[in-house]
């Protein structure tokens, strides 16, 4: 036997509140859906504060409000006081871009705990070019201001192949900036970042030295900055134990009202997630055909269902199965006995082709535009 | 081992007034029933020690008069390895300072 996964379902520690799709910035590897400018009906600040009441009832402590771009929510700090009132330690993930001195220090007020900036590249040409925006100085000015005022800083920095040479200045500016924490992200390959693979990838040898170099610097700012390197599962043999399992942890609202159980799950076919509209948070995470829909293994194909690791990681990611296979239920190609493993093989072959070949393929940048033509 | 411990060991001053970070939070959750530490990205969940000797981390107390104290309230002698092996440990962790 093969063990199993859990059933009892767990109450949700997580709530990911994506307060909008609307963003200044363009980044092409954003994990929003393409579609995105085709999702209207943002809920109103009557429903996100019933949404922030239910899950904080349930167990859900933990909230992120991201977007999009949070900060083009006029009701934010409306929504932040409740959170504090309920008992949330809150995280604003913002680009920075509209965020001003006033702005944080009445998010302070109201009871935000921490602001996460992020920045696309530690190079002025480079950061406005990924952002789509010129953006730099007046993110670094942000990143400043946050840790003026108080909050622990959290700077968030996407890896992919047009920065990664630039490890190493990321991690100075990190210091420079007197960031707390400093996420550094390799890039997940969904939504645009799936799009934009071709470009974006890396090559083993490329990401091999970034993580040298990036655990090394771990071990030399200890105790002073905390670094999490989020590694890119396509050079690893086993999948990431997506969401910590499907439906345990984590709770993402969308701005329309869909809760999905993963940011991505709306890319999934066939899986009609619920929308807290319709139904209460308490039914959405236990009664819902989405959120139930891979909690145990009774979905799972082989070769994870006779795999000793199923309740180490679940059979991976299903976004990725689907976007990489054309079926979520799928084994994730990012494991090595995954029978569709060539998949992962191609996109590097693929990628590293792109960036061989004197004519590399420009990057789609998120934006409305974009995003209707590719509905 | 032994040198590890030495090591360790140096970072607390047990005459040094001790402070729960600012940036972090200490609360009691009712679905857990349990005491937790909030910080960005993550939740540490306390057993009840543990939050005896953190909530006594109010700037007020050093490590040896928060022995005194916690062997008062319960009652009991030769706590100081246990408690001073995890206030170093919150020390480390950046809980205190
Ligand atoms: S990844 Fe970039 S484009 Fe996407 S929401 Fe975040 S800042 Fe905006
Ligand atoms: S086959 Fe791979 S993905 Fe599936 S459970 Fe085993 S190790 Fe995990």
């Amino acid at each position: 036997m093969a063990g199993s996964v859990n059933l009892t379902i767990t109450p949700p520690r997580w709530l990911l509140a994506e307060l909008t799709y609307s963003c200044p910035l363009q980044c092409p590897y954003c994990a929003n859906p393409i579609d995105f400018a085709s999702i209207k009906n943002e809920l109103g600040t009557e429903d996100w504060l019933r949404v922030l009441t239910e899950a904080r009832a349930m167990g859900a402590v933990q909230l992120g409000f991201s977007g999009g771009e949070p900060l083009t929510r006029q009701d934010l700090p409306v929504l932040v006081k409740h959170a504090r009132e309920l008992g949330y330690f809150s995280n604003l993930i913002t680009s920075g871009y509209g965020m001003t001195e006033a702005k944080i220090v009445e998010l302070k007020e109201a009871g935000l705990d921490h602001i996460q900036v992020s920045i696309q590249s530690p190079e002025k040409t480079l950061n406005d070019e990924l952002a789509g925006t010129e953006s730099f100085e007046h993110k670094k000015e942000v990143a400043r201001l946050v840790k003026k005022h108080g909050y622990p800083m959290v700077l968030c920095v996407v890896v992919h192949r047009k920065n990664i040479h630039q490890i190493r200045e990321i991690l100075e500016m990190a210091t420079e900036l007197g960031a707390d924490y400093l996420e550094v992200a390799n890039t997940q390959y969904y939504g645009w970042a799936h799009l934009n693979r071709d470009q974006l990838l890396p090559t083993k040898e490329q990401f091999e030295e970034a993580e040298a170099i990036a655990q090394a610097y771990k071990e030399k700012v200890k105790g002073k900055m905390k670094i999490y390197y989020v590694i890119p599962d396509f050079y690893e043999d086993r999948p990431k134990a997506c969401m910590n399992g499907w439906g345990t942890t984590f709770l993402t609202i969308a701005p329309d009202g869909t809760a999905l159980p993963c940011h991505s799950a709306r890319e999934l076919p066939g899986l009609v997630c619920p929308n807290v509209k319709d139904m209460s948070i308490y039914d959405i995470w236990h009664h819902s055909e989405a959120f139930n829909h891979f909690r145990g293994d009774e979905w799972m194909k082989e070769p994870c269902r006779s795999c000793p690791e199923k309740t180490k990681d679940f059979g991976g990611c299903h976004c990725q199965a689907y976007l990489l296979t054309g079926d979520m239920h799928n084994t994730d190609p990012a494991c090595s006995l995954s029978p569709d493993r060539e998949r992962v093989y191609e996109a590097i072959f693929k990628a590293r082709n792109d960036s061989e070949s004197g004519n590399v393929k420009p990057l789609v940048f998120r934006n409305p535009k974009n995003s209707k033509m590719l509905a | 081992m032994k040198i590890q411990h030495e090591s360790v060991n140096m970072a607390l001053d047990p005459t040094k007034i001790l402070n729960f970070s600012p940036a972090l939070r200490l609360q009691w959750e009712e679905t857990q029933k349990k005491h937790v530490i909030l910080y960005p990205e993550g939740i540490v969940e306390l057993n009840v020690p543990s939050t005896e000797i953190l909530k006594l981390c109010d700037g007020e107390h050093n490590a040896e008069q928060i022995l005194v104290e916690l062997e008062a309230k319960f009652n009991q002698t030769g706590l100081k390895n246990d408690i001073y092996g995890f206030l170093e440990v919150a020390i480390e962790n950046g809980w205190i300072s």
